[in-house]
C-alpha cells in the first residue's frame, strides 16, 4: 500500500501563504511584542505610569548625558517616567482598538445582515445611513460626536466605532447577499429554521473572511482616530498615559525636550503600522482571487 | 439622483447632532456662569431654539437651501461669511498636498512597477505602508522639530510672515503674491507653505504610491503592451502612453475619493501649523461652544465631498470609454 500524502490542513495552508509575506509576519511579529508588553504591563513598568518625580522633570532619556537608567525614556514636564507611561499606553491603545472594533463589528454586521435580509424599505433606510454617514470625512465627524456628547475615552471610542460602522455594514451585506441565493440556505430556510439562525448561524460563518480581515484593518484605524482624539484634547484626559493625549500634553515642552514628543508618535507608529501590515498579509492569505 | 436624499439626510444628522447636545445650544454657550432668565430666553428666541424640534428642522432646511448657514454665537458673523474668508486657505493647501502627493506618488509608483522585485520596490513599498499608517500629528510635529526648530529652514506656523502684508485679493496667498508683485512676500509663502504640504500630503502620496504600482503591473500584463512592444515601439512610449493612461483610470478615483480624508487629515494638519482655514476653525468652534459654526461648517464639508464624489464620476465616465453608453 502506499503512503496517503495528507491533505495539509486549512490552518497550515493559510500559514504558508501568510508567511510568504514577509511584511506581514513582521507585523504579526510586533503585535506579538504589543500584546506582551500590554499583558505584563505591570511587571515591565519601572514605576506607575502617574506617579511623578518632581525633581526629575524633563530628564534626558538614559543615553544622554544628563540621563539616568532610573528613567530609561526620561521623563515629562511633571517627572512621570516616560517608558512606564508608554508601557501602560500600549495596554490602552489595545483596548481602545478590541473594543472599538468589537462595537463597531457586532452592530455593523446585525445592521447589515438585517439590510440583506429584509430588504425593501429597511434596506434603503440602512444603505442611505451608511450613505450620509460616508460623506463625511471620518475624523471630522468623529470630533462633531465627541464634541456633543462630551470629551473622554469612552466617548471617544463610541465615535470612533460610529464612524466605522460603514464599512462592517456595506461588507456583511454584500457577502450575506451572495450567500442568500444559494442552496445551502434555501434548504436550512426548507427545514424550517428562524430567520435569526439563517443570519447568523447559517450564512454569517460563510461572509466571516472579509469581515476578518476589515476588522483587522480597523484596529489601526480606530488606535488612529482615538489618538488623533487625544491629541486634539477630546480623548482621554490627562493624566491618562493614552498616547495621542501625551502628544498634547508633550507640545508645550517638545521644543526643550524632544523625547516627549518623540516616543509616544513613534509607539502609534509603530502599533498602526504592525495591524496594518498583519491586515494587508491576512487578506493575501485569505482571499485566494488577490493571490499572484 | 441619489443626491437629494443624501442632501437632506446629512442635514438631518447635523441637525440631530447639534440638537443631542445637553441642553441647548445657547445653555451650553454659557455654561456655569449662568445669565440672566430673561436674556437666556431672548437669546433661544432669537436663535429659535424655543420652537418644537420638527418646526426647528423644517425652518433649518429652509435656511440652508436659502445659503443661510446661521450666524456664530462669538462673532455674531454668518457662517458662511467666516467660512468663504478661511475655505481659500484650506484650498490652497490642500491644492499643494495632492499636487505634491500626484507628482511624487505616481512615477514612483511606475518606477515600483517597472522594477517588480527590485530592492528599489520592496523599499516604496514599505515606506507606502509606513507612510500610510503615520499619525500625520505627530509627524507635522516631527517635522517642524527637525526643519524648523533644529535646521531654521521653514517657519514654524502661519501662512505668511508679519514683515509682509499682502492685498486678499483671491484669498489664495500664491496668487496674490505673485499679483502683489513682492519677492519676499511669495518667498514667505512658499516657505510656510512647505512643511504643511508635506504633512497633509504624506498618506495621500503612499496610497497613490501603491495604487499606481499595482494598477501598472495589472495593465503591463495585458496583451496590447505585449502589441506595443512587439511593433517595436519605444519603451517609454509604451510606458507612458499605452500603460499609463490606462492604469490611471482607477488612481484617478483613488485621487478623488481621498478628498475626504484630506479635509479631515486637514484639520490636524491646521491645528499644528495654525493655518488660518477651515479646520482650524471648526476645532476652535469646540473650544468656544459656537455650535451654529460647527454644524454649518460640518454641513459645508459634507456638501463640498458630495460634490467632488459627484465629479469624481463624471471624470471617471470622461476617462473610461468602456463604461460610457
Amino acid at each position: 500500500m502506499s503512503a496517503t500524502v495528507p491533505m495539509p490542513s486549512r490552518l497550515t495552508l493559510f500559514w504558508r501563504s501568510f508567511s510568504e509575506n514577509r511584511g506581514a509576519v513582521f507585523g504579526l511579529g510586533l503585535m506579538v511584542v504589543l500584546i506582551i508588553v500590554a499583558a505584563l504591563a505591570d511587571v515591565l513598568a519601572l514605576h506607575t505610569p502617574i506617579e511623578q518625580f518632581r525633581e526629575n522633570f524633563l530628564t534626558p532619556p538614559a543615553w544622554d548625558v544628563e540621563g539616568n537608567w532610573h528613567f530609561p525614556l526620561g521623563t515629562d514636564d511633571v517627572g512621570r517616567d516616560m517608558l512606564s507611561r508608554l508601557i501602560y499606553g500600549a495596554r490602552l491603545s489595545l483596548m481602545i482598538g478590541f473594543s472599538v472594533v468589537a462595537v463597531a463589528l457586532l452592530t455593523g454586521t446585525t445592521l447589515g445582515l438585517t439590510a440583506a435580509f429584509a430588504g425593501g424599505m429597511v434596506d434603503v433606510f440602512i444603505m442611505r445611513l451608511v450613505d450620509v454617514i460616508l460623506v463625511f470625512p471620518s475624523l471630522l465627524l468623529a470630533i462633531v460626536v465627541v464634541a456633543i456628547l462630551g470629551p473622554g475615552m469612552f466617548n471617544a471610542m463610541l465615535a470612533v466605532a460610529v464612524v466605522t460602522l460603514p464599512g462592517y455594514i456595506r461588507l456583511s451585506r454584500a457577502s450575506a447577499l451572495v450567500e442568500l441565493n444559494r442552496d445551502y440556505v434555501t434548504a436550512t430556510r426548507a427545514a424550517g429554521a428562524s430567520t435569526v439562525r439563517l443570519m447568523f448561524d447559517t450564512v454569517l460563518p460563510n461572509c466571516m473572511a472579509p469581515l476578518i480581515v476589515h476588522a483587522t484593518l480597523g484596529f489601526s484605524t480606530a488606535i488612529l482616530d482615538a489618538a488623533a482624539l487625544g491629541f486634539l484634547g477630546l480623548g482621554a484626559q490627562p493624566p491618562t498615559p493614552e498616547w495621542g493625549t501625551m502628544l498634547a500634553g508633550a507640545l508645550q515642552y517638545y521644543q526643550r525636550a524632544w523625547w516627549v514628543l518623540a516616543f509616544p508618535g513613534f509607539a502609534i507608529l509603530m502599533t498602526v503600522l504592525a495591524f496594518n501590515l498583519f491586515g494587508d498579509g491576512l487578506r493575501d492569505a485569505l482571499d485566494p482571487k488577490l493571490k499572484r | 439622483m441619489l443626491i437629494v436624499p443624501t442632501f437632506i439626510g446629512v442635514t438631518l444628522l447635523s441637525f440631530t447632532l447639534i440638537h443631542l447636545v445637553p441642553g441647548d445650544p445657547i445653555e451650553a454657550r454659557v455654561g456655569e456662569r449662568g445669565i440672566a432668565p430673561e436674556r437666556l430666553a431672548a437669546l433661544r428666541h432669537e436663535f429659535g431654539y424655543d420652537q418644537p424640534l420638527w418646526k426647528q428642522f423644517v425652518d433649518y432646511e429652509v435656511q440652508v437651501v436659502h445659503g443661510d448657514l446661521g450666524v456664530s454665537v462669538v462673532t455674531r458673523q454668518t457662517v458662511w461669511s467666516e467660512f468663504l474668508t478661511l475655505f481659500p486657505a484650506t484650498i490652497e493647501l490642500a491644492f499643494c498636498a495632492i499636487g505634491f502627493a500626484v507628482l511624487i506618488g505616481i512615477p514612483l509608483g511606475v518606477v515600483a512597477a517597472l522594477r517588480r522585485g527590485t530592492a528599489f520596490d520592496y523599499g516604496l513599498m514599505g515606506a507606502s505602508v509606513t507612510g500610510a499608517s503615520m499619525p500625520i500629528f505627530w509627524w507635522g510635529l516631527m517635522m517642524i522639530l527637525v526643519f524648523s526648530v533644529g535646521f531654521g529652514w521653514t517657519p514654524v506656523s502661519g501662512r505668511v510672515s508679519d514683515m509682509f502684508f499682502v492685498e486678499p485679493w483671491s484669498g489664495f496667498m500664491l496668487i496674490d503674491c505673485w499679483w502683489s508683485d513682492d519677492d519676499g512676500a511669495c518667498r514667505s509663502t512658499v516657505s510656510h507653505l512647505i512643511l504643511p504640504t508635506i504633512v497633509l500630503g504624506t498618506i495621500p502620496l503612499a496610497n497613490f504610491a501603491r495604487m499606481t504600482r499595482s494598477a501598472m503591473l495589472e495593465v503591463l500584463g495585458e496583451d496590447y503592451i505585449r502589441t506595443a512592444r512587439a511593433k517595436g515601439l519605444s519603451g517609454m512610449r509604451v510606458t507612458v502612453v499605452h500603460a499609463l493612461r490606462n492604469a490611471l483610470i482607477p488612481v484617478v478615483t483613488v485621487i478623488g475619493l481621498s478628498v475626504g480624508g484630506l479635509l479631515g487629515g486637514a484639520i490636524l494638519t491646521e491645528t499644528i501649523f495654525a493655518w488660518p482655514g477651515v479646520g482650524h476653525w471648526i476645532i476652535e468652534s469646540i473650544q468656544r461652544r459656537d455650535y451654529p459654526v460647527l454644524q454649518g461648517g460640518t454641513l459645508l464639508i459634507a456638501i463640498i465631498v458630495i460634490g467632488v464624489n459627484l465629479g469624481v464620476d463624471m471624470l471617471y465616465s470622461v476617462l473610461n470609454p468602456r463604461i460610457r453608453r
